[in-house]
C-alpha cells in the first residue's frame, strides 16, 4: 500500500510541477483544456454509450442471477463475505460478474484508445492542434488521462451500483474488509483497463489507419487472453513431459513453467489477482502438495496476506501500463509532422 | 527588426531519407507583406511552412520568425503565428463555435474575451448563421472560412495559409482571397500563402517566390518577374471569317513573333507593347471586322511555366 501511495504522491508532485511549468509560459493550463475536451468527446460519443450499456447490462444480469443463486448457499457455515462472493459466483446459466468484466474491460480500454491519435491525424485536426502554443505532452497526457478518467467513472459507477443492489437483494450489510476488497478489486480493474488503453494508444500512434490499429489491438488481446495460457501449457509439456511414471518434481516443474509463462499475459495477472482479492478462501496461486495442506486450519486469508500474494501481479500491471504509455509518449513527442 | 524583415531563412534544408524536400532555401519576408509561395505539388512548400512553424525540424540551416528560432522557441513562434494547414480539419461532432472556443482555450484567451472575439470573427468570415451547426455539415468553403477564423483567434502577427483556395469554387475563392487581402492590407498582418493555383494568388500577392523541387528559382513581385523573362505581349483576336484570316500578312508585320489559331481565337505574340492598336488599324485597313480584342502581358502562368522548365532543366544538368 505504501508503495502505491508513494507512487501516487510522486505523480501528483510531477503533475503540480508540470502545471507550474506550463503556467510560467503564459499559456494557462492546457492539460486541463485538452483533458476536458477529450472527456466531453468520450462521454458524448455513441461508442461510449454502446460500451457502457453493454457492460452495464451484462454486469447487472450476471449479478442478478448470481444473487438468486447465492440464496441457496447462504445456509452454509461459510456465510461470510456474501457481498464480494456475489461478484465471483456464477449463476445457473451465466458466468460471474468478474468474468464479464475481465472480458469486456480490455474491450472498453481498447475501443477508447485505438483511434486516439491517428483519427486526429487523418482528419487533419492534429496539425491544427499542434500549431497552437501548447506542449505536445499536454496533448497526449490529456488524452490518456481523460480516457483513464472515463474508465474510472465506468468501473466505480458500475461496481458501486452492483454492490448497492447486492446489499438490497441479500439484506446482508458488508463488513469493512469486504468494502476494502471490493475497492481494491475495482482499482485493479481500472489499472487492467488502463493497460489496454495505453496499448491501444501506442498502436494508434504506430499505425496510420484506425482499422489497422483496431485489428492489432484485438489480435493482441485475443493472443494474451486465449493463446498465451494454451501456449504456456504446451511449452511446459514439451520441457517437462508428464507421463504415468513422472515423479512429483517433474509435475511440479511442469506446473511452475506453465504458470510462469502464462503470467507474461496481463489477463492472467488480472484474473489471478481479482480472484485472490474477491475470494478470501484462495490461499495460494501455485500448486499445493497434499502434505502442505495437512494440518492447515480452514479459514479465510486476511486482506494483508491476500495482497501480499498478488503484490507482484499488481506491480507488474502498473509497471506494464506505465511502460507502454512511456513508449507511446516518447514516440508522440518525437513524431515529426510531415507534409 | 532590420528593414522590417519578419521571416528569414538561411540555407534551410530538409531531407527525408533520400529525398531533399527543401534545398538550401534563402527566403526573406517583410513585415506587412502578402507573400506567395508558388510551385507544383511536392515542391516543398508545406515542408517549408512546417519548419517555419517549428512543427518540423530542419536538417540544416537557420530560421528566424519575428526574431525567434522555431526550433528552440517553438511555443513562442506558435503564439504569434497562425497556421492554416491544407485540408484543414475540425472536430466534426462539435459546432463551428465550439471548435473556435477550443482553439481560444488552447491559446489561453479568457472565456469572456474569447466569446465576443469569436462572434466578431464568425461575422467577419460570414459564418454567423452556421456557427451553431456541426462542422460535419459544413461545405468545403465554410470549413476554409472557419479555418480563417480559427487562425485569427490568437490575433497573430504572421499568418501562414497552406493551399487556402484548394477545392473551392470560383465564388468561394474570390471571397476567401478578398478576406485575405483585407487582412494583409487593412490589418497590416504578414501573410504567407502557399499555392499551386497561380492566377488566384497572383492578384493579391505583393511578392511571390517560385518553388521547384525544393529550390526557390525566382523571387520578386509579379511585374518584376515578368520583366525578367521579357515583355512579351499576347493579343487575342476574334474576327469575321476566321478561316480567311491573313496569317502571313500579319506575321510579316514588324515585332510579331508568332500567329496561331487556338480554338475560336487567334493568338498573336509580340515583343512590341503597342502592338494591339497597330494590329487593329491594320486589320481595319484590310476590311476585317473585329469582334473581340484582348491584349495581355505575360502573367504568372507564363512566368511560372518558364521558371518551372528552367528550374527543371537546371536541376537535371
Amino acid at each position: 500500500m505504501s508503495k502505491l501511495n508513494k507512487l501516487k504522491e510522486k505523480f501528483q508532485k510531477q503533475l503540480a510541477a508540470f502545471k507550474a511549468d506550463s503556467n510560467s509560459q503564459g499559456s494557462s493550463n492546457n492539460l486541463a483544456t485538452v483533458f476536458f475536451k477529450e472527456l466531453s468527446d468520450q462521454l458524448s460519443s455513441t461508442r461510449f454509450f454502446i460500451l457502457f450499456s453493454l457492460i452495464t447490462l451484462t454486469g447487472i444480469v450476471s449479478f442478478y442471477s448470481a444473487a438468486s443463486n447465492i440464496r441457496g448457499t447462504t445456509d452454509d457455515a461459510v456465510a461470510s463475505f456474501v457481498l464480494i462472493r456475489l461478484f465471483t459466483t456464477s449463476g445457473s446459466s451465466l458466468p460471474s460478474f468478474t468474468w464479464f468484466l475481465s472480458i469486456l474491460g480490455p474491450l472498453v480500454g481498447l475501443s477508447m484508445g485505438f483511434d486516439a491519435i491517428n483519427a486526429e491525424q487523418n482528419s487533419g485536426t492534429m496539425t491544427r492542434l499542434l500549431a497552437q502554443p501548447i506542449y505536445r505532452d499536454d496533448v497526449i497526457n490529456g488524452k490518456f488521462l481523460a480516457r483513464l478518467f472515463v474508465l474510472v467513472l465506468i468501473t466505480l459507477g458500475l461496481g458501486f451500483f452492483v454492490a448497492g443492489m447486492g446489499i438490497i437483494i441479500t439484506g446482508v450489510p458488508p463488513s469493512g474488509e469486504e468494502v476494502l476488497r471490493l475497492l481494491l478489486y475495482l482499482g485493479l480493474s481500472i489499472v487492467y483497463m488502463g493497460f489496454w488503453l495505453a496499448l491501444a494508444m501506442l498502436f494508434s500512434l504506430v499505425f496510420r489507419h484506425t482499422a489497422t490499429s483496431a485489428l492489432c489491438c484485438i489480435s493482441l488481446w485475443l493472443f494474451f487472453s486465449i493463446f498465451v495460457p494454451i501456449l504456456a501449457g504446451m511449452v511446459a509439456d514439451a520441457i517437462f513431459p508428464i507421463t504415468q511414471s513422472s515423479d512429483t518434481m517433474t509435475q511440479l516443474y511442469n506446473v511452475r513453467v506453465s504458470q510462469a509463462l502464462s503470467r507474461l499475459s496481463p489477463s492472467t495477472l488480472y484474473s489471478e489477482a481479482s480472484v485472490t482479492l474477491l475470494s478470501p478462501t484462495v490461499r495460494t496461486l501455485g500448486p499445493v502438495l497434499l502434505e502442505q495442506t495437512f494440518g492447515a486450519i480452514a479459514g479465510f486469508l486476511p486482506l494483508g496476506q491476500s495482497l501480499l500474494l498478488i503484490w507482484p501481479h499488481i506491480t507488474g500491471l502498473v509497471a506494464g501500463t506505465l511502460f507502454i504509455f512511456g513508449i507511446a509518449y516518447t514516440i508522440f513527442l518525437r513524431q515529426e509532422i510531415r507534409a | 527588426m532590420n528593414d522590417g524583415i519578419i521571416i528569414e531563412t538561411q540555407g534551410l534544408t530538409k531531407v527525408y531519407g533520400s529525398i531533399t524536400a527543401v534545398d538550401n532555401l534563402n527566403l526573406t519576408v517583410r513585415k506587412g507583406e502578402i507573400f506567395g509561395l508558388l510551385g507544383p505539388n511536392g515542391a516543398g512548400k508545406t515542408t517549408t511552412i512546417l519548419m517555419l512553424m517549428g512543427l518540423s525540424e530542419p536538417t540544416s540551416g537557420s530560421i528566424r520568425v519575428a526574431g525567434l528560432d522555431p526550433v528552440r522557441q517553438a511555443l513562442g513562434v506558435k503564439h504569434i503565428v497562425g497556421y492554416m494547414p491544407d485540408n484543414i480539419g475540425f472536430y466534426g461532432d462539435l459546432t463551428g463555435r465550439e471548435n473556435l472556443i477550443y482553439t481560444a482555450q488552447l491559446n489561453g484567451i479568457a472565456p469572456d474575451v474569447a466569446k465576443s472575439k469569436i462572434d466578431e470573427l464568425l461575422t467577419k468570415v460570414g459564418l454567423q448563421e452556421a456557427a451553431d451547426r456541426r462542422v460535419r455539415e459544413y461545405s468545403k468553403g465554410m470549413r476554409q472560412r472557419l479555418g480563417i477564423a480559427d487562425v485569427l483567434i490568437k490575433d497573430p502577427e504572421i499568418i501562414f495559409l497552406d493551399e487556402p483556395t484548394l477545392g473551392l469554387d470560383p465564388e468561394g475563392t474570390k471571397e476567401l482571397l478578398n478576406l485575405i487581402l483585407e487582412l494583409g492590407k487593412r490589418e497590416g498582418k504578414t501573410v504567407l500563402i502557399s499555392s499551386h493555383l497561380l492566377h488566384q494568388v497572383q492578384a493579391i500577392c505583393d511578392r511571390v517566390g517560385i518553388f521547384v523541387k525544393g529550390k526557390l528559382v525566382a523571387i520578386g513581385s509579379v511585374s518584376d518577374l515578368a520583366k525578367e523573362i521579357g515583355s512579351e505581349v499576347i493579343v487575342e483576336l476574334k474576327t469575321s471569317n476566321m478561316e480567311d484570316f491573313p496569317t502571313h500578312e500579319v506575321n510579316a508585320m514588324p515585332g510579331i513573333s508568332s500567329v496561331q489559331m487556338e480554338k475560336d481565337m487567334i493568338v498573336i505574340k509580340s515583343d512590341d507593347p503597342e502592338i494591339a492598336p497597330k494590329l487593329v488599324r491594320e486589320l481595319n485597313r484590310m476590311n476585317i471586322d473585329i469582334y473581340h480584342v484582348r491584349s495581355r502581358s505575360s502573367d504568372l502562368d507564363d512566368i511560372y511555366s518558364r521558371y518551372f522548365h528552367e528550374g527543371e532543366a537546371k536541376l537535371n544538368v
